[in-house]
């Protein structure tokens, strides 16, 4: 069985879409060596390939709920649902939603995965995160820590 | 009036991202059109002023799924602006990386996107419940094409090993052994998905389409070759702004091509195979031909046919080199920088990629041009939903939209930059 794995996803190029990616950043810069911390895109079957074979994962992304920007919402797995909105027309429209929905069905979910999705603002491409989010940021990185060393 | 609008998100991720609009009067489709978020043009704003060695890491970050592509077109033309040629084990290196990319891409759209629609599935999560096998042998064949990636780009996303004359660091020989392992293993289940798509029911929708692809007198193209078409068009990649132009549209941030005599053309699988057929390799060529293809298909629908061909064919290509790789002794070729213009042509996994570069004395971008493979397909991706969604007006709307947004996948149009967060609609008990 592989070690636990962090994984923050998004594109570092479109405002508050990377802040999944900063997440991940800045956790390894807190060399958790015994937790795997990945960036990524997102591209599905990418996810899928770095869930495959784990008990225990993280996975930090924006979202777009309605909450206010920097909200951190926290979904597990085990217990709720999350989206998993199929369909897309182009294959770079594929993300975390059908990563999760994939991993059902073939069975290869980890038994402990959690979701944290923070409230994103904006997508501008080329712009910096925006406060409230890149305070969430850190917020998320201080809980995450916490649970690692529990 | 008969009055019917077909509308749907393009991404179901933004608002503006992207969309697809077909208008119907009277039974007539009277406009098909498809928006398309394209920060290529973002990039070419943020090159300038940067260093020609920065290029290639910048532009990869175009596309989360075809970087290599962006990659490989941006150092063919700084090197084609610097007179440096690249030859031998590093060319094949490049040749290599990019059958990585390909075999990455084209798995996706096969299994993830193209697939369900033929199978009768929302999607690919509806069809892996009931066909887990073939999207378990399709991710098991992907992996070998970020094998490639990981072992030669440095990581498997945005790779980082590419730079201008050739690469950092070029693999030993022996570093090589267990990819190979997994390539032989993944063109086995290669030729059994050529068969598994073959079988599908495709529309039967033929168009006289204007194939515009790469052609070298030697291989199916990558890297190398002239710019050519099935209407006896053959100009190198310096010529192309003489050729094609880009027009604005105010509906979206992409740019459309066209010829100047304002014809529309097709690039992607479907142009390359048509006129590069002979060039496929021996287990290709009988691949197609046992799933029923003849040299040419004008078929969008069973591009997806194509595809799994193109698949195989990089697989074996990839073993071909492989096997007759040695390494050089430099990774990379010295280059001189110098004021300069340069242009090179290279086939993405969706089609001919343009790029052209202008540097100043110390190898500064002064100006660069990104024409990416959906632009140049955007107008034949119109003119399909012009031509079949009038004859699929007889079903109830749900059903026309799928139909309309299949007609789309068949291109997997490239969503450059894409985002990639989570849409969220919170229902907790």
């Amino acid at each position: 069985m592989k070690r636990p794995i962090v994984i923050g996803l998004g594109n570092p190029d479109r405002g508050d879409d990377a802040v999944g990616r900063v997440v991940a950043q800045i956790l390894r810069s807190h060399a958790a060596r015994r937790y795997d911390v990945v960036d990524a895109v997102g591209e599905a079957t990418e996810i899928l390939a770095l869930l495959e074979g784990r008990e225990n994962a993280m996975l930090v992304d924006a979202c777009v709920s309605g909450a206010p920007a920097g909200t951190i919402h926290q979904i597990d797995l085990q217990f709720e649902r999350a989206p998993d909105k199929d369909g897309a027309i182009s294959s770079h429209g594929n993300g975390l939603a059908q990563a999760i929905g994939l991993a059902r069905a073939l069975d290869i979910l980890p038994e402990h995965c959690l979701v944290y999705a923070i409230e994103a603002g904006a997508f501008e491409p080329g712009a910096a995160m925006t406060p409230a989010v890149a305070e969430a940021a850190n917020r998320l990185v201080d809980r995450i820590l916490a649970q690692l060393r529990d | 009036m008969a009055r019917r609008t077909i509308k749907t998100d393009y991404l179901a991720r933004v608002e503006g991202e992207g969309g697809l609009k077909v208008v119907v009067r009277d039974g007539v489709v009277k406009s098909a059109e498809l928006a398309i978020f394209e920060p290529p043009r973002f990039f070419e704003a943020l090159l300038r002023g940067r260093s020609g060695m920065e290029v290639s890491d910048i532009v990869a970050r175009i596309c989360g799924i075809c970087p290599v592509a962006y990659q490989m077109s941006a150092v063919h033309a700084l090197e084609n602006a610097l007179g440096v040629t690249v030859d031998g084990p590093i060319r094949d290196l490049r040749r290599l990386l990019y059958c990585g990319e390909w075999i990455e891409s084209h798995t996706l759209h096969v299994h993830m996107l193209h697939a369900p629609d033929f199978l009768g599935y929302a999607g690919s999560i509806d069809m892996a419940r009931v066909h887990g096998d073939e999207v378990r042998r399709g991710l098991e064949i992907k992996k070998a094409g970020n094998e490639i990636l990981r072992l030669l780009g440095g990581r498997e996303i945005h790779p980082i090993n590419v730079r201008i004359g050739g690469f950092f660091r070029a693999p030993r020989k022996k570093e090589f052994a267990e990819l190979a392992e997994k390539l032989k293993r993944a063109r086995d289940l290669a030729i059994e998905v050529v068969s598994w798509v073959s079988t599908f029911d495709f529309p039967e929708r033929e168009r006289d389409y204007q194939f515009v692809s790469l052609s070298h007198p030697a291989e199916y193209p990558f890297n190398e070759g002239r710019i050519v078409s099935n209407r006896g068009f053959d100009i190198a990649a310096c010529d192309y702004d003489d050729h094609f132009v880009e027009t604005h549209e105010k509906r979206s941030t992409a740019l459309r091509s066209h010829m100047r005599d304002g014809s529309t053309y097709l690039v992607g699988p479907l142009a390359r195979y048509a006129l590069n057929f002979e060039k496929l390799s021996p287990v290709a060529k009988e691949a197609a031909k046992d799933a029923g293809l003849g040299p040419v298909c004008s078929n969008p629908y069973r591009s997806i046919v194509v595809r799994a061909v193109e698949t195989l064919y990089a697989i074996d290509e990839a073993l071909r080199i492989i096997d007759a790789y040695e390494a050089p002794e430099r990774p990379f070729v010295d280059v001189e920088w110098r004021a300069s213009t340069g242009y090179a042509a290279t086939e993405a996994p969706r089609g001919l990629l343009y790029h052209r570069y202008r540097m100043s004395d110390e190898g500064t971008i002064v100006d660069a041009q990104i024409v990416p493979p959906t632009s140049q397909n955007q107008a034949s991706i119109e003119e399909d939903l012009q031509n079949y969604v009038g004859t699929f007006l007889d079903l109830p709307d749900e059903q026309l939209r799928h139909r309309c947004e299949q007609t789309v996948r068949n291109y997997d149009p490239c969503i450059s930059c894409a985002t990639h967060f989570l849409r969220l609609d919170m229902d907790r008990a």
